[in-house]
């Protein structure tokens, strides 16, 4: 079965977000990821839902029925702007600090805590950064790991984002 | 003693009012009860059923009568829970419906208050769209969005619950607005090009059938849907809930498709080279084994609703607008093109239906010295009345018998649970469709296992002057339910009987301040009909004594192919 990253606006009130859940488990339709914020306009909220289903026309269709929900755009996932943002405990003796800050370095991750046994990352970036990070960071043992569910945005120009990635740092 | 201050309940009626409700159907409680006391000053009428499923049926069977928003009102928890069953019928028959809760106070709200339910959430599934209202001041606007949202685009049933306190609060009136529903736009009018196409795929078709369902009724399409099927020269099917959308006794006209429907109907879609949906849905009830059905159709979808497009069958032309709107738009580009009395002649198309029509009609066999069949029953009554009656019913095989049987003729005279096939539905129909129509003659045709589910709300009709006429067709059980277990559990009958002597319908009916009647002869049906018409003071229940055995035929036995219709026991 294929993902789908769907971007939905809708009304900021209570219950929107019970409503879209509830639609989906209603309709046999299984939630991958799920975020949740507010946008730049007051009363609005963006959800970036990642699907997965054989075919999305049902599922928007669904979505759009929702009294709440204003818009509805798919977007293709090679193509977004994805962003998601991960943090990642893992089992490191003091010895090993050095290499396992050496490897992350590479990725741009962050150090946020740090204990005899252990040390614990933040990364931001796309759902393969943070899948190529987690493969590296295996190997020395992950204690915890949590993600912030994707968010997502139609990308405008044809610039890759990682030459525009590159450049703002 | 007025209260004296205008509050959130005063503000609920004026909202009411506002909207030209003229009857709330309802059953009072604790977290309500505020609004109960401006309901004294209000004009509105409001009728006290027994039970809350009975008023939300009630507002059914008021809206489904008129076309009209059908209210009904019920207290917090088990008034609220009690009303889940008809909020669902409600949302599978898209009936226009808008039902108020009261709610625990807002600051009790999630500490399991007595008689608290999380109302809105248990509604999520079963409305189109549901409010709980945190401040009195959005009391008009929550209300006249309810209405709309109940009204328009694909009718549906729509949820308010208002806290106690925000009922007592003070507040003052506005004048509402719909600013409220920035995501809302349901579209009405059909895009001009696919009614284009629409129209260039069927004048081409050799044989295309007009499948016609709910969505007809509910936009009030009958009219458009008489010319357009007269200028394209289609016949039409009506599915159960399209029944009366266009006359039975029209040249055209087929009768009903799917598992319990004619012959013709179902086997003319089974061929079909067009098949043209005009607001249905492809229901599993029409379409038997939807891979097997209408093969070598090229399908033109019609429907309000976009989502229903697409759902079941992949349409080749698909139109989203209202069914009025866009059959509108289909006979003026048909009017565009040619004369109305050039329509195709589909010579051979028409002999074929006709064939189909003489070798497979519907029969049943009423021995004169045998037991009553009940559809011996609904045709003497369709004679006595000149069909002049709203005809409610219940589920199971009297429901499929009166959609067989009885001709039908106008929209809006068939009051019935078709998607979700909710027993019990009939009397507290029959009640809110007389209440919205007290002029005409009101019968519900019920089965004994369904009168048993709701008849305390006839102490409704009796206690409110509503003086509906039931026929209960007492055939000693669930009659569908034994069918099937004489079909395919090898006639092993699990709990489907009912004792036929108890109740003794029409001592239960008199006891309840209706006139009870009997008939267990056929040479007694034209009179008791006859009887019952005299009387219109009261409801009247009719008990007929009829044929435990008799199976409802043809069918298709559920999941299987269209082409596989079963007329009768011996096809078996």
């Amino acid at each position: 079965m294929s993902q789908h990253t769907l971007s939905v606006i809708v009304e900021d009130k209570p219950g929107v977000l019970a409503r879209v859940s509830a639609m989906f488990s209603n309709r046999g339709f299984n939630i991958h990821s799920l975020a949740v914020g507010p946008t730049h306009v007051d009363g609005r909220s963006h959800v970036t839902l990642v699907v997965d289903a054989p075919e999305l026309e049902q599922v928007k269709k669904q979505l759009h029925k929702l009294i709440n929900v204003i818009k509805v755009q798919e977007l293709d996932t090679t193509e977004a702007l994805q962003s998601e943002v991960m943090i990642a405990r893992v089992s490191c003796e003091p010895a090993n600090r050095g290499q396992l800050s050496d490897t992350a370095s590479l990725f741009n991750a962050r150090m946020i805590d740090l204990s005899p046994t252990s040390m614990t990352f933040e990364i931001a970036g796309t759902p393969n950064q943070l899948a190529s990070f987690e493969e590296h960071m295996k190997p020395h043992g992950i204690m915890d790991l949590v993600k912030s569910g994707r968010v997502a945005m139609k990308k405008l120009s044809d610039i890759s984002p990682a030459v525009m990635g590159a450049q703002s740092r | 003693m007025k209260p004296p201050t205008y509050t959130g309940s005063h503000s609920l009626l004026q909202s009411l009012e506002h909207e030209g409700v003229e009857t709330i159907f309802g059953v009072p409680g604790g977290a309500i009860l505020p609004a109960y006391d401006p309901l004294l000053d209000s004009p509105i009428r409001h009728i006290l059923a027994r039970h809350e499923q009975g008023a939300g049926h009630m507002a059914e069977g008021y809206a489904m009568a008129t076309g009209r928003v059908g209210v009904a009102m019920a207290t917090s928890g088990p008034g609220a829970t009690n009303l889940i069953t008809p909020l669902q019928n409600a949302k599978m028959d898209s009936t226009p419906l808008v039902a108020i809760t009261g709610q625990v106070g807002s600051q009790a709200i999630g500490s399991d208050a007595f008689q608290e339910a999380y109302t809105t959430g248990l509604a999520m599934h079963c409305t189109k769209h549901s409010y709980l209202v945190t401040n009195a001041d959005d009391i008009p606007d929550v209300v006249h969005e309810a209405f709309h949202l109940a009204a328009t685009g694909r009718p549906g049933p729509v949820l308010i619950d208002i806290p106690k306190d925000i009922l007592n609060a003070t507040t003052a009136w506005g004048e509402p607005s719909l600013a409220g529903l920035p995501g809302y736009k349901p579209t009405s009018h059909g895009h001009p090009k696919q009614v284009k196409a629409a129209i260039a795929m069927i004048e081409k078709s050799a044989r295309p059938v007009l499948y016609v369902g709910g969505g007809v009724i509910r936009a009030g399409g009958s009219a458009e849907l008489l010319e357009f099927a007269e200028v394209i020269n289609a016949p039409v099917v009506t599915t159960l809930m399209a029944r009366g959308a266009f006359p039975d006794h029209h040249r055209l006209a087929l009768g009903m498709p799917g598992m319990h429907g004619t012959y013709t109907a179902t086997t003319a879609i089974q061929n079909a080279d067009v098949l043209v949906s005009i607001g249905a849905r492809f229901d599993d009830r029409v379409t038997g084994n939807v891979a097997d059905f209408a093969p070598n159709a090229k399908v033109i979808h019609i429907d309000v609703d976009p989502a229903e497009i697409g759902k079941v069958r992949n349409a080749d032309v698909p139109i989203v607008g209202d069914a009025k709107n866009v059959l509108r738009a289909l006979v003026d580009r048909v009017l565009s093109t040619r004369d109305a009395a050039d329509a195709p002649w589909r010579k051979e198309w028409f002999e074929l239906l006709d064939t189909w029509q003489e070798t497979h009609p519907l029969a049943y066999d009423q021995q004169p010295d045998g037991p009553i069949k009940t559809q011996y029953f609904i045709e003497r009554l369709h004679a006595l009345t000149g069909g002049e009656a709203i005809v409610a019913s219940g589920v199971g095989q009297h429901q499929m018998w009166a959609s067989q049987f009885w001709g039908f003729e106008r929209p809006n005279s068939w009051i019935n649970s078709g998607g979700l096939g909710t027993m019990g539905f009939a009397i507290p129909a029959a009640i809110g469709a007389k209440t919205a129509r007290p002029d005409d003659l009101v019968f519900a045709l019920d089965g004994d296992g369904c009168f048993q589910m709701t008849f305390q709300e006839l102490i409704t009709a009796a206690t409110e002057n509503i003086p509906v006429k039931i026929a209960v067709f007492n055939n000693a059980g669930y009659g569908m339910v034994k069918q099937w277990q004489n079909l395919f559990y090898g006639g092993r009958l699990s709990a489907t009987y009912l004792d036929p002597t108890v109740p003794e319908y029409p001592k239960l009916a008199e006891a309840m301040g209706c006139v009870g009647l009997r008939a267990s002869d056929p040479a007694e049906v034209d009179a008791v009909i006859e009887k019952s018409l005299t009387v219109d003071d009261r409801p009247v229940v009719v008990e007929v004594v009829t044929d435990p055995d008799e199976m409802c035929f043809p069918m298709v036995p559920a999941g299987e192919s269209n082409d596989r219709i079963v007329m009768g026991p011996e096809d078996l």
